[in-house]
This record gives C-alpha cells, structure tokens and sequence, in this order.
C-alpha cells in the first residue's frame, strides 16, 4: 500500500521535472555557457573566456540600458502604488457601484501590453501635442516619444496605466482585512484622516504593500512589449531595455555569445533583488 | 442597512472616482473613433481626430481582418491558450499534489519544491537565446514548442499555489477512499482533483490572461513559422498599416475585442482569480 503511493508520486514527479529540466534548466545552463563564447547564432565560435563580461561593462549600450530600465522600474514603481493606493482607499469606501468601478479601473490589466502600447504611441504622437499647440505649452506641442529626454515618461505613463489597475485590487483585498474595530478604536483615540491612514491603516496592509513593490520592480524590469509597440528603444538607443536589448542584439544582431552574458548578469540582479526584498519584508513583518 | 449606507454615500470620493475613470475611457474611445473613420476624415486638430465618425462602417474591420489574417490568428491564440491552461491544469496540480504531500517529511520532495519554484526568478531574457536554439534543434519551432514552454514557464507559480492549496486539504479524506481498495492515482482524481476546483479556477484564469498577452515567446519561438498569434500579428503587419491609422486602430480594436468579452462575461472570477494568485 505504502510502496503503491510512493510510486504514484514518483511516476507523476519524474516526467515532469524532466520537463522542466530540459525547457528551463537546461537552457539556462547553455545560456551560461555560451557567455562565454564569441558565438553569434550561427556557424561554430571560440572560447573567450571572460572576454564579454569585460566588455559587458565597459559597454555604454549596455550600461545605457541598465541605467533606462532601472530608472523606469524605480519611477514607475513608486508613482504606481501611490496612484494604486489612494485609488484603492477611493474605491473601498462608502461609494455606490462599487462592483462597476472595481472593475472598471480594473480593464486594463487584461488588455495586451503590445496593443495599449500602439494605442498610447499614436496618443502621444498626435494627440498630445495637438492638445500642447492648443493650450499653448512648448513642451507639450512636440511628441514626447521623438525626445530623447521625455520618451522614457511616455513608456512610464504607459506601464502604470497596466499596473496600477492590478496593484489597486490587491490593495482592496488588503483594505478589507482591517477590521473595522481598529478604526472605531482609532477614533476613540482621536485619530483622523492622515493619522489614521498612517498608523492604523498602513501598518495592517504592510503585506500587501510588499507583494505589490515585488510584482512592480519584477515586472518593470523585464518591460519589453511597451518597449517594442513604442519606441523599439529608440530616439537614439534611450529606451532601450534590457530585455529589448538581449532580444534586438542577441537574436539578430549577431551579439548571441555577448548578449548571453548580459543576460546571465541580468538573471544575478533579478535574483539578488528578489533575495533581499524577501529579507527586507519579512523583517518588517516580524517587527510587527 | 442599506438606508444608513446611502446616508453615508461619500459623494466627492464618487466624483473623483468618475473622473479618474477617463484616463481609462479616453484611450479605449480615441481607439474605437479611430477605427470606425476614414482616412479623409482625419484632420490635424484633435477635434477632428476625436470627433466621432460621419457614418459607422465597418469597412476598416473587414480590411483588418484580410490584412492580418484575422481568423487564422484568432484560432491559433484560441487553440494555443486552451491547450496551455489544461496541460497546466492536469499537470501542475499533480505536481503539486505529489510535492504538496510530501514536501514535510521527504528531503527529495522539498528539494525538488525548491528546484521549481526558484524557477520563477529565471527571466525569460536568459532562456529566449539558447531555447530559440533548443527548440529548432528539436523541431519545436512552432505553436507546439510555444505551448511545451508555457507549461514549463508557468509551473513554478502555479505549483507554488497548488501545494499551498493542498496543506488546506486534510489526508484523512484520502485515507479513507484507500481503505476501500481504490489507488493513489484514482483517489486523486476521484477526491483530490475534483476539491482543489476554485485553485484550478484561479489558475486557468491567471496562466490563460498571460498566454493569452504574450509577445515575446511566440516572437522568438515561431518566427520562422509564418504563424502568429493575435498579438504577434500586430507586430508582423505594423509595417503594412503604413499611415492607414484607421485600419491600423480597427485591426488593434480586434486584438482586444476577445478578451474584452471575456472580461466582461466573467470579470468577478478574473479579478478574484488575479487577486488570489498573486497574494498566495
């Protein structure tokens, strides 16, 4: 009976690890591996050793692109949860049509990045600077997507237009965990507005602040279809991602054994970003 | 109740929650007008972009539809989201079954917990090269292979939340179908399978919305193919609209129409699917 049950596990465990092992290990591995080759996607390549990671960073592309996509996930991130937060404080209180709004704000995290980002490059193309002519704005009246300066505001306002409608309902499902003997404690006490927001209520939904900083800076980091609808990285390579850039030179541009090392660094900071967010969160929650 | 909650409606909270809701409107109704208007109806001035079309045709939707071989598209996201979500469905939740059940006291099954779910901070920018490279090598380089690394991207997510779901479900039930005789294998899918609906529910929405947006498997994957999914489609035929803005929009207009109904259909289960994946 026992070895029946065992072996059950054992023969539904096994095929699909194997699975797993050939579509994500072991690319993975290869990855790495060609790191540390001149290959270029094609016909045979040398050893270099650690030749790319040298160049890797003495690349300006490349820091460029660091520099672009960690400015984006940084800025978008934070004007993300706010915009999220004071959304969700709207949207769980004493309003009607509370479903119809909900889902409302909702819509546009189930639409394709790619086409909202078509959407949004004509509406900054041509809508926004007919609107700046209008009312007479100098910065306004040319598109901000053909500066190298503002383009990177555009790709913001676009990702936060996606993910503020996910991060608004994780922090409803936060707000609706408090209870609302806090709040009749709270005004006993004679907290108020801000007051209470930022000791009553805040502190109770730290959890779910925490997801939402991990599911930002993840997303963020990896943005490519706002990259690729909008700007394909340009005007001038400054939008250029890092995804967008290891899928532009690595896949085509004859960079595969460069960009693989790229992408290897890419991984370590995913990795060590998600490391120490856990840590930094997990020590908040015990603190409380 | 409900007469002291009206007393109690916050009425300028509802005025900024209608104005806010433009920011949402505003993009979605450019795009409808757009696509419903003629070239020679747009003029410089926003009012005469946004201005609504002189006559409702939907000559701009039949030439979209012919220019990005709407239907074959349709049918290739439709046929690649379902196989994905119900390969995800049998196969993650067997997994997780299998780790769920053993991971407290097995050393091997907490590794292998470990082994997949850490496979959810792989970013696909590493994969993308040498899986192009894998997948032509073993003739995978189509919808197929698409499919096979869906499956395999989404698994440490959807395991997570499988094996999560499963410490919720006590032993005892299964206990007691295996005093009767009946296998592990039947005992999961007569009891355990048919229990952990609402987490099946959960991940047929989260896993089907992600296939269902994606851009960059099928780019990298299926390039070669001649096939596109909706929205590889309105990548490949980005050159073809030129300046036709009007059947560029109707063509976008069509990429979102699928999934629009089906949020509309079931937005409580999406929103509720979406929130609980991502808190767990």
């Amino acid at each position: 009976m026992k070895n029946e049950r065992k072996r059950t596990f054992l023969l539904i465990t096994i095929p699909i690890l194997a699975l797993f092992i050939c579509f994500n290990t072991i690319p993975l591995i290869r990855g790495v591996i060609y790191s540390f080759t001149n290959f270029k996607g094609f016909g045979s390549y040398d050893w270099v050793g650690l030749r790319n990671y040298i160049d890797l960073f003495q690349d300006p592309r490349v820091g460029g692109s660091y520099l672009f996509t960690f400015k984006l996930a940084i800025c978008s991130t934070i004007v993300t949860n706010v915009i999220s937060l004071v959304l969700a404080l709207g949207l769980n209180s004493k309003i009607r049509a509370k479903g119809f709004f909900r889902a409302a704000y909702f819509l546009p995290n189930v639409l394709g990045a790619l086409v909202v980002g078509y959407v949004f490059q004509y509406l900054f193309t041509y809508i926004l600077p007919a609107f700046g002519q209008m009312i007479g704005s100098g910065t306004l009246s040319s598109s901000l997507l053909s500066n190298e300066k503002t383009a990177w505001i555009a790709i913001m306002i676009v990702c936060c237009w996606q993910n503020i409608a996910m991060n608004t309902i994780i922090y409803i499902s936060g707000l609706q965990t408090v209870p609302q003997d806090v709040y009749e404690a709270g005004s006993l006490d004679g907290a108020t507005g801000w007051q209470q927001f930022r000791y009553l209520t805040f502190p109770l939904i730290i959890p779910f602040f925490t997801i939402n900083m991990v599911l930002c800076i993840k997303n963020f980091l990896m943005v490519f279809d706002q990259i690729m609808a909008m700007t394909k990285g340009g005007p001038a390579q400054s939008t250029e991602s890092i995804s967008y850039l290891i899928y532009n030179n690595g896949m085509s541009g004859g960079q595969f054994g460069f960009q693989s090392a790229n992408a290897v660094i890419f991984f370590i900071v995913i990795v060590a970003l998600s490391a120490a967010q856990m840590k930094i969160s997990s020590a908040k929650e015990e603190q409380l | 109740m409900s007469k002291k909650d009206k007393v109690k409606t916050n009425w300028p909270v509802m005025v900024l929650l209608i104005m806010g809701l433009s920011t949402i409107a505003f993009p979605l109704y450019m795009a409808v007008v757009i696509a419903f208007k003629q070239p020679s109806e747009m003029t410089n001035s926003i009012s005469g972009i946004l201005s609504l079309p002189s006559k409702w045709s939907l000559a701009n939707f039949a030439e979209a539809m012919e220019v990005t071989d709407f239907w074959r598209s349709l049918g290739n996201s439709i046929m690649i989201t379902v196989v994905t979500v119900v390969l995800c469905i049998v196969l993650h939740s067997m997994l997780g079954y299998a780790i769920g059940r053993n991971r407290a006291h097995s050393k091997f099954y907490g590794f292998v917990y470990l082994f997949v779910v850490s496979g959810m901070f792989v970013p696909f920018a590493i994969l993308m090269m040498p899986l192009a490279k894998q997948t032509a090598e073993l003739g995978l380089a189509n919808w197929f292979g698409v499919i096979i690394l869906y499956v395999v991207f989404y698994m440490p997510m959807n395991v997570l939340l499988y094996s999560g779901y499963l410490v919720n479900i006590p032993v005892a039930l299964e206990e007691a179908s295996r005093v009767d005789g009946a296998s592990t294998w039947s005992t999961y899918w007569r009891i355990i399978f048919p229990i952990m609906k609402p987490m099946h529910a959960t991940v047929a929405i989260i896993t089907a919305l992600a296939v269902w947006n994606d851009v960059m498997t099928p780019l990298v994957i299926m390039s070669g193919t001649g096939q596109n999914t909706l929205p590889l489609a309105q990548l490949n035929f980005q050159t073809q609209f030129g300046t036709n803005y009007n059947l560029a929009f109707a063509s976008y207009l069509l990429a979102l129409i699928p999934i629009l109904i089906f949020y509309i259909v079931c937005q409580k289960q999406i929103i509720n699917g979406v929130v609980n994946g991502a808190v767990k």
